[in-house]
């Protein structure tokens, strides 16, 4: 390798600290509010908000406390995980099967179809009617209108689709000589052979239930059945004050310890996916690698 | 004759048959693929279809306890109501600018993390950078806004730092800088995996060529790299073209509040709050339609362009 200029160093060297800028950025919010969520409250309210924190000021699990005795925070996490173990085999089956049928070539009218699925990428009817829609097939208020009308996403489907046309077609040939009918070659020869890509769509669909919320307001009415972000949304965005009362009684001291708990929350509704999140990252790489196929 | 076994043979007589014929002759041949793929099809005309239908409400003046076909039909009148108001020209403008500055920001800002980790010479640095700033791309974006509210309220950290002391939220001026800047710090890393990648699947014997050429890594990149990455950005672009109706409107519900509406309320904002909140049906579903209808427009444009200019086409 020829020696660099000196151009090229300098720029190595801003290279690297810009970079390394970039990490601080990318971490700094997160560290904060852990911080802020360990601190203790009076403390934290004193001088906390004024600047950059390095540790907790003070340290208390006050906030915590105050966070798992809320009965909201479970009834939330209860309905998340409900839709997700739900939710994701049913995304998945669905996925799987409209993907094999769309990738077998000897259909005839494989592109039609496909060109009425992928239309609803870029077209539909818009909120009200998609509402009005769920209202009437009776789902309203049912955690099942958080699954079942979002069985497929089709940019995942495509996804899928393209897995399945890779496997070679010798294989299916073969089976079908044996007259194995097309629901075992899909489950049985397929679905082994595209294993990775299945991995990717459980955590594209798994990630897409637990962060979604917006369909959780639309439809869910009781707050105990509300999924964990619509409660969330609650509790941080919305400034509910439903905490503050069970902890003290004090007015100031309520606001003193509502400020730590918001971030105690925010520690206790992240860090389950950020402590998934090293083993899965590779997965997710994979994964948007796979979605750059253009559909 | 019509039962030729021979492959070429069917084929040439599948093409002078009636169409009816033929789709008959595809169903028997393939009636269990048809069969298996039935609840999909069943699933896209009830949760997809169904609502584009749905959506002729938009010319009614509909109420649910007449149904669809039932109530008043009053043709483009909701429309012309909406593009009459004051409001249409502020949803249009905020929407535009909203999508346009993210998706303006966004692309750069990605291209060019990427290009720079690519060019670290140390691949374990270049991994912990990339693993670092994807990281914000897994936390919810309702934990997101909510720290976005917390460090931007009257005694937030961010608001503190610039030495102010309202929550900077309630002016409307703050709104796009504060919607875009979080949008660029939770994405940013996320969106750059997929041009390191394509940055990675450049031949390396180009560069090798160029530095016998007497290139410098300057003239690589913007001769080399960039072509390099052309298609992925040119399909990446046309995606989020596709999106710029309605992309973000999640978070601007979660961010935005009465004080601001003037800058921060969009297409989707405002149909949610007519429609959801305000039971007007047909009013909001015009709105939305049209929001559909632009989107629609711009995805088969942005298309047609490319595949005029780059032979790429998303479809």
């Amino acid at each position: 390798m020829r020696k660099l200029t000196r151009g090229e160093q300098i720029f190595n060297i801003f290279n690297v600290l810009f970079l390394f800028l970039m990490i601080v950025i990318s971490i700094y919010p997160m560290l904060y509010v852990f911080f802020a969520a360990f601190s203790t409250p009076s403390a934290y309210m004193r001088q906390g908000g004024n600047k950059l924190l390095f540790c907790p000021v003070g340290f208390s699990l006050a906030s915590f406390k105050a966070v798992f005795k809320n009965p909201s925070i479970w009834t939330g996490y209860g309905s998340t995980i409900f839709i997700l173990a739900v939710g994701v085999p049913i995304n998945i089956v669905f996925t799987m099967i409209g993907a094999y049928v769309l990738s077998r070539k000897q259909l005839r009218i494989r592109r039609f179809l496909s060109l009425l699925i992928l239309f609803t990428m870029y077209f539909s009817g818009g909120m009200i009617p998609i509402y009005l829609n769920v209202r009437n097939f009776g789902l309203d208020g049912s955690l099942w209108a958080l699954i079942i009308p979002n069985a497929i996403n089709t940019f995942n489907l495509i996804i899928m689709r393209t897995a399945f046309e890779e496997v070679p077609d010798s294989l299916e040939e073969a089976a079908k000589l044996d007259g194995a009918s097309q629901l075992t070659i899909l489950f049985k020869i397929m679905v082994p052979l595209v294993v990775p890509t299945i991995a990717v769509l459980i955590l594209y669909y798994a990630v897409y239930h637990w962060n979604s919320w917006f369909n959780a307001m639309l439809f869910i009415h009781k707050r105990e059945k509300y999924p964990l972000q619509l409660i969330l949304r609650e509790l941080i965005i919305q400034n509910s004050s439903i905490f503050s009362s069970e902890l003290s009684t004090s007015g100031a001291e309520d606001e003193m310890i509502s400020e730590t708990i918001k971030y105690a929350t925010i520690v206790v509704a992240t860090v389950p996916i950020l402590a998934a999140y090293p083993f899965l990252q590779k997965y997710f790489v994979k994964g948007i690698m796979v979605g750059a196929v253009k559909g | 004759m019509a039962k030729t076994k021979t492959v070429i043979g069917s084929a040439a007589v599948n093409r002078k048959k009636p169409l009816w014929v033929r789709a008959k002759r595809d169903v028997t041949r393939n009636w269990d693929l048809y069969l298996i793929i039935l609840p999909i099809l069943v699933f896209y005309a009830i949760f997809h279809y169904a609502p584009m239908y749905g959506a002729i409400i938009a010319f009614e003046n509909y109420k649910p306890a007449r149904g669809i076909l039932g109530s008043e039909w009053v043709g483009l009148e909701n429309f012309r109501t909406f593009f009459g108001t004051y409001y249409f020209w502020t949803l249009l403008r905020n929407t535009l600018r909203i999508s346009f500055t993210s998706l303006l920001v966004h692309f750069p800002t990605e291209i060019l993390l990427a290009i720079l980790i690519n060019e670290l010479r140390s691949k374990r640095f270049a991994r912990v950078v990339q693993t670092v700033t994807y990281m914000p791309h897994f936390i919810s974006l309702v934990v997101v806004c909510g720290m976005v509210l917390q460090f931007t309220k009257s005694n937030g950290i961010i608001t503190k730092l610039f030495g102010m002391n309202t929550p900077m939220l309630n002016n409307p001026n703050l709104f796009l800088p504060i919607y875009v800047v979080s949008d660029v710090w939770q994405q940013v890393g996320w969106g750059s995996i997929i041009y390191l990648a394509a940055l990675t699947s450049i031949d390396q014997e180009l560069y090798e060529a160029a530095e016998i050429d007497g290139a410098g890594r300057f003239k690589q990149t913007i001769y080399i790299t960039l072509p390099g990455i052309l298609p992925t950005v040119t399909v990446l672009f046309i995606m989020r073209i596709g999106k710029v109706m309605s992309l973000g409107s999640d978070k601007v519900l979660l961010l935005y509040n009465e004080a601001i509406y003037d800058k921060a309320d969009v297409f989707a904002t405002y149909v949610y709050r007519r429609g959801i909140e305000n039971t007007d049906w047909s009013y909001s579903s015009a709105v939305g339609l049209f929001n559909s209808v632009i989107n629609l427009a711009l995805v088969v444009t942005a298309n047609t362009i490319s595949r005029r200019v780059n032979q790429l086409s998303i479809w």
